[in-house]
């Protein structure tokens, strides 16, 4: 059980306020998502919760007691760009969280637990789909793999709370469907809070149970940075009326799931010039 | 007619393209240098290729008569040795001092203006200073080595360090990283292709301080003959000599490119060069 309570949160940097007056209680496996405009403090939002900056005014709290000053394990993390190590191999970034624990000085397992624990990280590999790829470095990697990558690195830890940030921004349609299956899909099994941070408003009330909506509430033309942001709209989403991923449920790779958001859009199609795609490859065989 | 920068040579003609302007310069020389004797046999200054061969025949594969040396090969060893410790220890102080002091806040803080202006120091400048401080022997030259190239070499890791994403720090952190795991797990393995890359570039002032030493006190090696033949006018010497001293940086540089490919193979999977 994890419970995430943010109280009287507030961040400046020098005179400019950000973020003032943020109030939420995210409680256990909520899929809680922050939405707002460029600039409106989502990400300072996060970076709070992160530990990766330290708040002015105000706390947050996982289950109770204050979080560290420091980013630490209990609090996973999937960036939208630099998550992963660029010199280590698929298996190495997963094994590398589990291995800094154990070995203070090496940062290395050995022998018979090294094997358990490479074991470990292949069924969480397998789990995101990035089994046939353990001796690939992340450059040899598509974005969309790359952040499989970053969030079985994260996931190995067990964190507390996954807390995305624009994690599949930089990533193209297809790859993005196949990526909300994914996360959904982890969510559900590993049962732990997540907050992301999206400017997709499409993808927030896709996967999200919980939108917290980060804006400015009062504006002085006179003096913009004299206001900061906070949550304007928190909303709870009911889950009967979630859209469902229905072409996403269809994709089992990257390519079929853009060939189904293909066939979504079929339907304006007046004429069919060329259509190999619907050919069965039984069909192939016999003609 | 094609524009010149979708024009790219195939591989045998890059090949000949590559060796065009050796051999050219080659010819000029030969020509030069016959015009130069035809005019006066004693003319020291464009020897023939054949008292070049002459000249490494004698320093190479002769026993010096008063030293049972073999002069071309014993200062060869000398200035490689020289060179080798040199890079070697500034290598070891690039790393041991710009990791910490460009990863740290507090180092930063408390070295990095030092450094700044430490590696604007003119190193020929205080070479009196270290024959003084050093004497004239080994020390001194390798000391010249390393205060020319390792404040080089420590601002280029200090540049690479900063250059490290925060996301991959933060990240690390979460995985429950120490200061001293993100030194050793994240921080100096990326660091090492760099490492090796400005090693490289500093190939050029490394045989300058070494050949400076050495002609202004030594007892041995390349740059010490190179300044003990020029009395002599014996350009037979030192021209093989320096294309000697060509040849081995071209190697090392050779040599540290192959070494980063090795050590370091996924920083270059993505890139041509």
């Amino acid at each position: 059980m994890t419970e995430i309570a943010i109280e009287g949160l507030g961040k400046n940097y020098g005179d400019c306020v950000v973020l003032e007056n943020v109030n939420a209680t995210l409680p256990d496996h909520e899929f809680a998502v922050i939405l707002g405009p460029s600039g409106a403090g989502k990400t300072t939002l996060l970076r709070l919760l992160l530990s990766q900056e330290i708040p002015t005014r105000g706390q947050i709290l996982i289950d109770g007691v204050p979080i560290d000053p420091e980013p630490q394990p209990d609090r996973g993390v999937v960036f939208q760009r630099y998550s992963v190590f660029p010199h280590r191999t698929v298996l190495d970034n997963v094994m590398m969280g589990p291995q800094l624990a154990a070995a203070p000085f090496t940062g290395r397992l050995w022998g018979a637990r090294r094997r358990a624990l490479a074991d470990k990280a292949k069924t969480l590999l397998a789990e995101v789909g990035l089994i046939d790829h353990v001796k690939k470095y992340p450059t040899q990697l598509s974005g969309g793999m790359q952040q499989r990558l970053a969030i079985a690195q994260a996931l190995i830890m067990e964190p507390k709370v996954l807390l995305l940030d624009e994690p599949f921004g930089a990533l193209d349609q297809s790859t993005k469907k196949a990526m909300h299956r994914l996360i959904l899909d982890l969510w559900q099994r590993n049962e732990m809070p997540i907050v992301m941070v999206t400017h997709d408003i499409g993808e927030a009330f896709t996967l999200g149970t919980r939108i917290l909506m980060v804006d400015k509430a009062r504006r002085d033309p006179q003096a913009p940075q004299a206001y900061g942001s906070t949550i304007t709209q928190d909303i709870r989403l009911d889950p009967s009326k979630k859209p469902q991923l229905r072409v996403v449920e269809e994709g089992e790779d990257e390519a079929s799931t853009m060939q189904a958001i293909f066939n979504q859009y079929r339907e304006r199609a007046s004429d069919c010039l060329v259509d190999r795609a619907s050919d069965k490859p039984e069909e192939r065989a016999s003609a | 007619m094609k524009r010149a920068i979708n024009y790219s040579p195939s591989r045998p003609s890059a090949i000949l393209l590559a060796l065009l302007p050796f051999g050219l310069c080659l010819v000029i020389y030969a020509i030069g240098s016959d015009i130069r004797l035809t005019e006066n046999p004693q003319d020291k200054l464009m020897p023939s290729f054949g008292s070049f061969a002459d000249a490494i025949h004698a320093l190479a594969f002769t026993e010096n008569r008063r030293t049972g040396e073999y002069v071309f090969w014993t200062d060869t060893l000398i200035s490689l040795q020289r060179i080798f410790i040199g890079l070697s220890i500034s290598a070891v102080i690039g790393l041991v001092i710009g990791i910490p002091v460009a990863f740290l806040p507090t180092f930063r803080a408390l070295f990095g203006p030092f450094i700044a202006a430490f590696a604007l120091i003119p190193p020929l400048a205080v070479l009196p200073i270290l024959f003084i401080i050093f004497g004239l022997g080994e020390t001194s030259k390798i000391v010249l080595i390393v205060f020319g190239i390792a404040p080089f070499l420590t601002r280029d890791i200090m540049l690479e360090v900063i250059a490290i994403p925060r996301e991959q720090l933060i990240k690390a952190q979460t995985l429950g990283a120490s200061t001293w795991q993100m030194i050793v797990h994240v921080v100096f393995p990326q660091v090492i292709p760099r490492l090796f890359d400005s090693l490289r570039l500093s190939l050029g002032a490394t045989w300058l301080f070494l050949i400076a030493a050495e002609a202004i006190a030594s007892e041995g090696g390349l740059g010490y003959r190179i300044f003990l033949v020029r009395r002599f006018l014996s350009m037979d010497v030192i021209l093989p000599y320096v294309a000697w001293i060509t040849l081995l940086a071209f190697l090392m540089d050779y040599a540290f490119s192959k070494a980063a490919r090795t050590t370091s193979r996924w920083y270059y999977l993505d890139r041509a060069a």
